[in-house]
C-alpha cells in the first residue's frame, strides 16, 4: 500500500480540540440514530433494511431500464434530461444555460454529487457567481474548504471558528451565538435567493415511474433554491433512480432516522418538471442532468457495485472508529469514512492512494448500521486484494508479498513452526525494533512471548500422562 | 465421552498459552475430552486482512486438513472463529471440493463461549472470581456471530465477579490485525478512546473473548501505567 498521510493523520489526532469536536458531534448524530431506530418507534426497522437493500439491488441490476424510464416520465411532465459523462461535462452544460440567458447569480443547495465534481470550480470560469445556501457548506464555501462530514460538512467548526469566518469574510462583529449566526446567514442568504438566475441542487432520489426529483433537507433552502429562480438544474449521480413512488417511503423512514435520528427531514420536496399553468411558483424551465463520472465503471463487478446502494445517510461515518479519529479532510476525496473508502478506490483506481481500503480495523460497525446493507468491510477485502494484485503487476510490494509468501509456508508446516517458534520466543526481546515491531512498539508495550507455548504445555502433559497397561 | 477438538490460535499458543489452558481446564471439568491436534498453526486470517487471499487459502487448507473430520472444533476467539466459519467459504469460491468441506465442517465449528452455552448448554461452570470486571464486545464475534448476551450470562454466574458495563462496550479496540502496524497512530488512538471508557468503570479487569483485543489493550495500558489487568473469559471461567 501507498504511504500513510502521516502529517495530516498526526496533526488531527494531536488537535484535542477538534478530537472532541468530531467525537461529540458524531456520538450525538449515533445516540440520535439509536433512538430513532429503536423497536419499540419502528419494529420493523430490519425488514425496511432487508427491503431497502432488494430495491436497490433490482434497480442497480436494470438501471438502463429505469433511467429511461425515469426520462421519458420527467419529458412527460416538460423537464429536459440531460447526460453527462464527468464534471466538465456538467460545468459546461449549466455554464451554457446561464450565459444563454444571462444569469448572473446561481444559488446552490447542499449536494455532494456537486462536490464530487467541483463544480463550483468549474463554474468559476464563468462570469456568474455561485452562492452555497446550506448554513453548513455556506460557511465552507467562505471558509474555501471541503465539506467535513457528508450530512454534516462543517462537523468540525465550532461557532467561534464560524464567529471568525463570518467577520472576516462578511464585516460583521464577531459574532459566537448559534442563532445570531443563523441570522447573519440568513439576511445574507434571502438577497441571493431573490436576485439568483439559477438554483442548482442535488437529488436524494429520482423516481422513475413517476419522473421526479425528492430532496429531503432541514433548512428550507433547497425548496428556496428549486423555486425562487426561473431556472432549475438537478445534479444526481445515475444510480440515485428508484423504480416506484411507493418505494419511496422505505428510504425515507430510513435515511432521516439514519443520519440524524429524525423520522423524516423537515422538508421532503418532490419536483417533476418546470412550473405548470395551474401552479403559482415553481421555475419556467426544469433540468435533470444524470451523472456518469464513473459510475458505470463500479456495474462492472457483480460484488463491489453495492458500493453504488449508497444513499448517503453518513452513518457509517459516525459509528466508524477510524473516520472519528483521524476526521474528514485525512481522505483523499470528498467522500470520506467507510464509504468513501470503498469508493474512492473504484472511481480513482485501487493504485491511486492504495492506503485507503487499508485504514479500517474490519470491525464491521459501518456495515451493521447502513440502511442499505452494504457489505463494507466486504469489499475492503475484496480491494485490499487487489491493491496487492495491481502492486504484482506493478513491480512493487514485493517485501511484503515475500513476507505473506514465506508465513504461509510456515503456517502449512507445523515442525517449521514450532521450531521457529522456540527460536523467536528467545530472539523477540532482542528484537522490538525491527518493521512492524517497531510500529507496534510506538504506541504500546510489546507483549512478551511465553516461555512455554501451548503447543509445548501440552506435550509435556500428554508425556506426564500415566499410560494404559 | 464427548470429544473437543481444541483450536487454540496462534496468538494464544505463542502469547497467552494460559487462556488455552484455561479453555482445557473449563472443558474437562464439563466432561469433556479434550484433543489437541498437534499440527495446527493458524486460522489464515492475517493474510486475508491484508489483501492476500491466495496465502490464506493455504493455511486455510491446513486447517481443514487437520479438523475436518473433528466432532467440535473449540476456538477461544471470536475472529479466529468467525474467519473459519464467515470467510473460509469466500476463500474458496473458485475450489468446490474444499468449499464443500468448510461447509460440512461450520457448523461443528464453536467459538469457547457460545460452545459453552449451545453444546455444552451451561451458564454455571461453578468458577469464582473476586473482583469488578468489565466487558469488552470483540468485534468480529459481536458482530458476525452475534456474542453479545452470551459472554455476560457466562460472568453473571462466576461467585464473587461483579460485572460493570462500560459506556462504548461495542467500540472497537483499534486492533485490527496488520492495521495496528499499518497504522500505529490510528490504531493507538483508537485504544486510548477504549481505555477511556474502560477507566471509568474502575473495574480490576476488562474481560474479553479474543486475545488479540486483550493484547492490544494491554499493550497501550501497559505503556499509559493504568493497573487494569486484561483477562481472556476463559481465564474467568478456570478459575475457582
Amino acid at each position: 500500500m501507498s504511504d500513510r498521510p502521516t502529517e495530516g493523520f498526526n496533526k488531527t489526532l494531536d488537535d484535542p480540540r477538534l478530537q472532541l469536536a468530531i467525537y461529540s458531534a458524531t456520538k450525538r448524530l449515533m445516540d440520535h440514530r439509536a433512538n430513532a431506530i429503536e423497536p419499540s418507534r419502528l419494529p420493523d426497522y430490519q425488514q425496511l433494511r432487508d427491503h431497502a437493500n432488494h430495491i436497490k439491488k433490482h434497480t442497480i441490476e436494470h438501471l438502463d431500464y429505469y433511467l429511461e424510464q425515469l426520462e421519458t416520465n420527467l419529458i412527460a411532465h416538460g423537464g429536459k434530461v440531460v447526460y453527462c459523462r464527468d464534471g466538465a461535462e456538467v460545468a459546461d452544460f449549466v455554464l451554457g444555460v446561464a450565459r444563454d440567458r444571462d444569469a448572473r447569480l446561481i444559488v446552490k443547495s447542499k449536494s455532494m454529487t456537486t462536490e464530487e465534481i467541483d463544480l463550483n470550480d468549474g463554474l468559476e470560469r464563468g462570469r456568474v457567481e455561485t452562492v452555497e445556501t446550506d448554513l453548513g457548506e455556506y460557511i465552507l464555501q467562505l471558509a474555501h474548504q471541503h465539506p467535513y462530514h457528508i450530512v454534516a460538512p462543517a462537523l468540525h467548526m465550532t461557532r467561534y471558528d464560524v464567529a471568525e469566518i463570518f467577520a472576516k469574510n462578511l464585516g460583521v462583529p464577531n459574532e459566537v451565538v448559534i442563532e445570531n449566526q443563523t441570522k447573519i446567514a440568513r439576511a445574507v442568504l434571502r438577497e441571493k435567493f431573490l436576485k439568483a438566475d439559477i438554483g442548482v441542487t442535488g437529488a436524494n432520489f429520482l423516481i422513475a415511474d413517476s419522473g421526479a426529483v425528492v430532496l429531503v433537507e432541514n433548512e428550507g433552502n433547497a425548496r428556496l433554491t428549486t423555486s425562487a429562480p426561473k431556472i432549475h438544474i438537478a445534479v444526481a449521480g445515475i444510480e440515485k433512480v428508484i423504480p416506484r413512488a411507493q418505494d419511496l417511503g422505505v428510504f425515507l423512514n430510513l435515511l432521516g432516522r439514519s443520519a440524524t435520528g429524525q423520522p423524516l427531514t423537515v422538508y421532503t420536496s418532490f419536483l417533476s418538471g418546470p412550473r405548470r399553468a395551474s401552479e403559482i411558483d415553481g421555475p419556467d424551465e426544469f433540468y435533470l442532468v444524470l451523472l456518469d463520472n464513473g459510475r458505470t465503471k463500479l456495474l462492472a463487478d457483480p460484488e463491489k457495485r453495492q458500493s453504488l446502494y449508497c444513499i448517503r445517510c453518513g452513518a457509517c461515518l459516525n459509528h466508524c472508529p477510524v473516520y472519528r479519529k483521524i476526521g474528514g479532510h485525512n481522505y483523499p476525496w470528498i467522500y470520506s469514512g467507510p464509504i468513501g473508502a470503498i469508493i474512492t478506490p473504484q472511481f480513482h483506481g485501487v493504485s491511486e492512494d492504495s492506503w485507503l481500503p487499508f485504514a479500517s480495523s474490519l470491525c464491521g460497525a459501518c456495515a451493521e448500521v447502513c440502511p442499505v446493507k452494504i457489505e463494507i468491510p466486504k469489499v475492503l477485502l475484496k480491494l485490499r486484494a487487489e491493491v496487492t494484485q495491481a502492486e504484482r503487476r506493478e513491480g512493487r510490494g514485493g517485501l511484503e508479498r515475500f513476507t505473506f509468501v514465506v508465513w504461509a509456508w510456515i503456517m502449512t508446516h507445523p515442525k517449521l513452526y514450532l521450531a521457529l517458534a522456540r527460536i523467536g520466543s528467545k530472539l523477540a526481546p532482542l528484537a522490538p525494533n525491527i518493521g512492524p515491531l517497531r510500529n507496534w512498539a510506538r504506541e504500546r508495550e510489546v507483549p512478551r512471548i511465553a516461555s512455554r507455548s501451548f503447543h509445548q504445555w501440552w506435550a509435556r502433559r500428554e508425556r506426564a500422562k500415566p499410560h494404559p497397561q | 465421552m464427548k470429544r473437543v477438538s481444541l483450536f487454540v490460535t496462534c496468538i494464544v499458543d505463542q502469547v497467552f498459552p494460559e487462556v488455552g489452558i484455561a479453555v482445557t481446564e473449563v472443558l474437562e471439568r464439563l466432561g469433556y475430552e479434550v484433543d489437541f491436534p498437534a499440527a495446527q498453526t493458524c486460522c489464515g486470517q492475517p493474510a486475508l486482512n491484508s489483501g492476500y487471499p491466495d496465502e490464506a487459502a493455504r493455511v486455510a487448507r491446513h486447517f481443514l486438513d487437520i479438523f475436518r473430520d473433528a466432532e467440535y472444533v473449540v476456538v477461544p476467539s471470536g475472529s479466529c472463529a468467525s474467519m473459519i466459519t464467515h470467510h473460509y467459504e469466500e476463500i474458496f469460491e473458485h475450489d468446490a471440493e474444499r468449499a464443500e468441506q468448510i461447509r460440512r465442517l461450520t457448523p461443528r465449528v464453536w467459538e469457547f463461549s457460545r460452545f459453552l452455552l449451545e453444546v455444552a448448554r451451561v451458564e454455571s461452570v461453578g468458577a469464582r472470581f473476586k473482583g469488578v470486571v468489565t466487558y469488552h464486545d470483540s468485534c468480529h464475534g459481536l458482530r458476525e456471530l452475534g456474542l453479545k448476551a452470551g459472554p455476560r450470562r457466562l460472568l453473571a454466574n462466576v461467585e464473587g465477579l461483579t460485572l460493570r458495563e462500560m459506556e462504548a462496550a461495542e467500540e472497537c479496540c483499534g486492533f485490527g490485525g496488520t492495521f495496528s502496524v499499518k497504522f500505529p497512530e490510528v490504531s493507538g488512538g483508537m485504544a486510548r478512546t477504549k481505555i477511556e471508557s474502560i477507566r471509568k468503570t474502575e473495574a480490576d479487569a476488562v474481560v474479553s473473548v479474543d486475545s488479540s483485543c486483550l493484547m492490544q489493550l494491554q499493550g497501550v495500558m501497559r505503556r499509559a501505567g493504568v493497573p487494569i489487568r486484561t483477562l481472556h473469559l476463559a481465564e474467568i471461567l478456570a478459575s475457582r
